[in-house]
């Protein structure tokens, strides 16, 4: 290991208003550890840069599970994928988060990697974070001075950073519940079968009602600099239905207007070229699980 | 005499390893687990550049108590700025100028590791640049020369009868194809790591993890200007080499005992796997070139081959890769007239080196991707091309061996198909693929693997193996060979208590410690089990011929063994390597016995390929080998098992990246291996048909499975893929999905 663990600080404050309380006496130095599984490979590497965390593993306040009334589910953020892989209720609602949370790491990982940990590393190939987008996940961002919820879609404003301030923790997250016949698609393209980094990753969902789409989304991983929708593409999709969308030419259409959305790089793990063909595919995929979806029960 | 005929009570059962329980109790000793008194801690200086002369390298920056530190550079080698192997050209530490990136420039010692690290990266290093050379193709154009007076190391030509004419027989079809095989790391689970102590009156010790205790032995004298006797190497519980800790460990412990000498304490190195992946061997990337002239109903007349190695640096072991890949070249096949030129190319890439396979994976790849062309050619199915070609009892191979053994591929072969439903599925696959996404292929290789040192080699080698009593009537075997996770100890123990008519458990097998075992030779070249292990045999069949001749019963060996100690005293017997009769081997023309004998084996693999993200994987893998005689099931089994992961890997994803010499995906999150999850089933048959050359009959297995897997892997995605386009075809490795997409855009596919 080249990091050399002395040299860092790793604080355990037992309330959320204690680590509030640090976070806003000294501002900027301490960041959040909320599982480490990123953070554990820079030190690893000797490349870990900031030198003070607060571990929030004991936070009872930042745990556990809550299904509104109007059935929207309310996750604390240091729910680890383990918890979403072991809670069959919320799998089953939000099939594309359970099978990020599986895709991701090994069962190490996944017993101490967290949902709020995934969303504030920002990196653009996090698994479950375009799972989180396309079921239009809500953050509450608490402070020493108090709460703001903050739509998902907002949180991440480029490369690694979000609208996160020094003094802010994630401390829930929230998901609404489904607006019509709900279609999941989830697809992780890595550079092995586990245990990998994304090089494409794409999860999305389609509202249907009357057997026409009302609302789409598609929430891409690993082709920008942030994990991203396709806005675009989803406005393209609403209105549609079955036999819409199973016209090749509206499908072609749908099809090359993905480029315009995405803007993948080359890289160590695979090719700009590569990524924006393997896009289109997923693109395809999901399309042709829509159509098979909205022409069967879906579509009632 | 004794052993006229010995009973497998022991080999062919899959008793416990010997040290397993150790392993797992976690009470084995690695390097890393052990802390001599005083012990400080060794780090290495390395350049950032592949190439350039070095104007100064600074220990000034304030931060850093450099009082504090030992700090050695090439001028505090007593000896030999040398690593001794081949040829003389590989420094211990760069002397004014590097030839690759990680290079050694300097070393740096304290008991405070991480402040080590810390100055480590404090060093500055001044080098003026000079270009480089990055490819095969840079190498041989000579753009620069870096290595002699042409960047080549080491070149072969092999000729049997004559190709000219071959290729300009009437009604031949000349094929002609072009391959590649890029850089692969071996990636044992245990990175390098070794201790040194130095003292006047002893001289020097060092204990590691290693594969070749009389290789670090031999480099480190001429180093410390040492009698051998002051240079004492032991093998520590070693997590595995794959050939990797086959020559760097030489280099590990000429650094660490440099530190030793300057400090006067004990200094320990290890790497981490950072430092493990950037800056030691990897298997030679390599092109091979064919022409193949075969007739109309597939016979193949000429064979003219050129192979090409990427050597790195230095020469280290790239000759004997070289040699080892030009022999395998033209495979189990019986070619009249064959041409086989290869040579091994200098560039600024860190030395290239032993890997399990050691060259012939790279010419087999080659190869038997390329016969699947020669039977398109010829519209045949790729089973019956290599059926119309196989070499036979009394056949002959590219250098004249004339076989004096049944290969049996035809069999083989068959069982493979069979095993793996070849006949229905190929049926099934043609049928159903035109509409799927996820297309389904099937492929083969059939190809052999020489046991032990190639021609003079194991004549040369003269290996030794002891065995000796001891006072409770168990025998102990002393031997250099190591134990690194493939089973020696297992199987050096069955095979003497089979000689000696022992309980397995009677056996025990000393620690590779040079100090106290004769020089079984280098544990690399599958030659373990059949060299050595036949050398065990031989041993102990003479340790029971004492007894007799003494006048003990050898009805119960143990208390013979007791009672002669008791009454005589010390009870130790060696064995020592001849040649058997009639092998012949010409180093000069590269003509002759090039192995005493050959394992043999057909792999299938079937895959599937996915249309939408271009991945192939490994759906089903059937591997078929005759190893002579299986010693242990399980321990076989496993040695196939991974041996065939690791061929998946190469095949399919492990890709080393490189940029101006120098390795960017140095960690196991980038460099790519495959997972447990990425492996198919792997269905292991062995046929036995019995070598005299090792104990019990068995042959050499450790490398083989690596040869065949690649070329099976992409002759499958190239069926899965035969109704696109007219054909896609693959032509190198690794076989990454964004290659596969290229290969699909170039078809106007994509």
């Amino acid at each position: 290991m080249r990091g050399n663990a002395p040299q860092y600080r790793l604080e355990t404050p037992r309330t959320l208003a204690d680590a509030l309380a640090k976070l806003r006496a000294e501002p900027g130095r301490w960041r959040a550890f909320a599982g480490g599984t990123d953070l554990m490979v820079l030190l690893e590497a000797g490349q870990l840069k900031h030198a003070d965390y607060l571990s929030l593993h004991r936070i009872d306040e930042l745990k556990g599970l809550v299904r509104e009334p109007s059935g929207a589910w309310v996750l604390g953020a240091l729910t680890t994928y383990a918890e979403v892989l072991e809670h069959p209720e919320l799998a089953r609602t939000f099939p594309n988060l359970a099978a990020a949370a599986r895709e991701t790491g090994a069962w190490a990982i996944q017993n101490r990697g967290t949902l709020g940990g995934n969303l504030a590393n920002a990196s653009p190939a996090a698994d479950s974070v375009p799972a989180l987008l396309a079921y239009d996940a809500e953050l509450e961002l608490r402070s020493a001075s108090g709460a703001r919820w903050v739509p998902h879609a907002q949180f991440h404003t480029g490369y690694k950073t979000t609208v996160l301030k020094p003094d802010e923790l994630i401390a829930r997250i929230r998901l609404p519940a489904a607006g019509g016949n709900r279609f999941h698609f989830f697809r992780k393209v890595g550079t092995r079968r586990f245990q990998s980094i994304s090089k494409v990753c794409l999860a999305a969902r389609a509202d249907l009602r009357g057997g026409r789409v009302i609302d789409a989304r598609l929430a891409w991983g690993a082709v920008g600099p942030v994990t991203l929708r396709s806005a675009h593409l989803e406005r393209s999709l609403a209105g549609l239905s079955a036999a819409d969308l199973g016209d090749a030419k509206r499908r072609s259409a749908l099809l090359s207007a993905l480029a315009a959305e995405i803007t993948p790089q080359s890289d160590v793990r695979s090719t700009r070229a590569y990524r924006l063909k393997v896009s289109e595919n997923l693109l395809g995929e999901f399309l042709d699980g829509l159509v098979a979806f909205a022409a069967g029960k879906g579509g009632a | 005499m004794v052993g006229e005929t010995i009973q497998s009570n022991w080999v062919g059962r899959s008793v416990p390893r010997r040290e397993g329980v150790s392993k797992v109790t976690g009470r084995a000793c690695y390097v890393d687990d052990l802390s001599l008194p005083g012990m400080i801690h060794g780090a290495t200086v390395r350049s950032p550049v592949a190439r350039g002369s070095v104007r100064a390298l600074r220990f000034d920056d304030p931060s850093i108590p450099w009082k504090e530190f030992t700090i050695v550079t090439a001028r505090d080698i007593p000896g030999k700025n040398v690593v001794t192997l081949i040829e003389h050209d590989q420094p211990l530490l760069a002397d004014g100028v590097v030839n690759h990136p990680e290079e050694p420039l300097a070393l740096i010692a304290h008991e405070d590791k991480y402040l080590l690290e810390r100055a480590r990266a404090a060093v500055k290093v001044e080098i003026d640049e000079l270009p480089g050379l990055f490819s095969i193709e840079e190498a041989e154009a000579k753009r620069h020369v870096i290595w002699g007076e042409d960047n080549v190391f080491k070149s072969f030509q092999i000729e049997r009868g004559d190709v000219g004419k071959a290729f300009a027989a009437p009604g031949v079809r000349i094929v002609e194809g072009e391959y590649r095989t890029g850089a692969q790391e071996q990636l044992y689970i245990e990175p390098n790591g070794m201790i040194a102590q130095w003292s006047e009156a002893d001289g020097l010790t060092v204990w590691g993890s290693l594969q070749c205790p009389y290789y670090v032995h031999k480099a480190l004298t001429p180093m410390f200007n040492l009698p051998d006797e002051k240079v004492r190497v032991v093998q520590l519980e070693t997590g595995g080499g794959f050939g990797g800790k086959e020559e760097y460990p030489s280099m590990l412990a000429g650094h660490a005992a440099l530190l030793a000498r300057k400090s006067g304490r004990p200094v320990k190195m290890i790497y981490d796997r950072a430092e493990d992946m950037v800056a030691t061997t990897k298997r030679h990337p390599s092109r091979t070139r064919h022409r193949t002239a075969v007739t109309a109903d597939g016979k193949i007349l000429g064979m003219d081959i050129e192979f090409l190695l990427d050597g790195g640096a230095y020469a280290t072991l790239s000759a004997v890769v070289l040699s080892r890949g030009t022999i395998h070249a033209s495979g189990p096949y019986d070619v009249p007239n064959v041409r086989i030129r290869s040579a091994a190319l200098a560039t600024n890439h860190p030395p290239h080196g032993a890997f399990r396979g050691f060259g012939a994976p790279q010419s087999i790849f080659a190869l038997e991707k390329h016969l699947d062309r020669v039977a398109a050619a010829v519209g045949l199915e790729p089973e019956e091309l290599r059926r119309r070609n196989f070499l036979k009892h009394g056949g002959v191979t590219a250098t004249g061996q004339v076989l004096k053994e049944e290969p049996g591929l035809n069999a083989l072969m068959e069982r493979a198909m069979k095993e793996s439903g070849w006949a229905e599925k190929r049926e099934r696959f043609a049928r159903e693929n035109p509409e799927a996404r996820v297309k389904r292929g099937l492929g083969l290789a059939t190809f052999m693997h020489g046991a032990g040192f190639t021609g003079s080699g194991e004549r040369n080698l003269a290996s030794v193996v002891g065995i000796e009593g001891l006072a409770d009537g168990r025998v102990r075997v002393l031997a250099a060979s190591t134990e690194i996770g493939q089973g020696t100890n297992t199987i050096f123990s069955q095979v003497a208590a089979d000689a000696l008519g022992v309980d397995f458990m009677d056996v025990e097998v000393a620690r590779p410690d040079t100090k106290f075992v004769p020089n079984s030779g280098p544990t690399v070249a599958s030659r373990t089990v059949m060299i050595v292990g036949k050398l065990v045999e031989t041993a102990a069949l003479s340790l029971k011929q004492v007894l007799l001749d003494a006048g003990y019963e050898v009805g119960d060996v143990r208390e013979a063994v007791r009672r002669y100690i008791a009454e005589r005293g010390p009870l130790k017997v060696y064995s020592q390597y001849k040649q058997p009769p009639g092998v012949f081997w010409d180093d000069k023309l590269y003509r002759g016995e090039a192995y005493a004998t050959y394992a043999w084996a057909c792999y299938l693999a079937e895959v599937s390929v996915d249309t939408a993200t271009y991945e192939a994987r490994v759906e089903d893998f059937v591997a078929v080998q005759d190893v002579g005689k299986v010693v242990h099931p399980v321990l076989a089994a496993g040695q196939i098992e991974g041996g065939v992961a690791q061929g998946i890997g190469y095949a399919l994803c492990e890709e080393v990246v490189w940029k101006q010499g120098r390795m960017m995906n140095g960690r196991m999150t980038n460099y790519i291996m495959p997972t447990a999850a990425d492996a198919p089933p792997i269905r292991v048959f062995f046929a036995e048909h019995p070598t005299p050359h090792g104990p019990q009959g068995a042959k050499g297995i450790g490398e083989l499975p690596l040869d065949g897997v690649a070329p099976a892997v992409l002759n499958a995605v190239e069926d899965a893929l035969r109704d696109l386009g007219g054909g896609l075809k693959f032509s190198s490795i690794p076989l990454l999905p964004e290659r596969v997409y290229e290969t699909f855009v170039k078809g106007g596919l994509a």
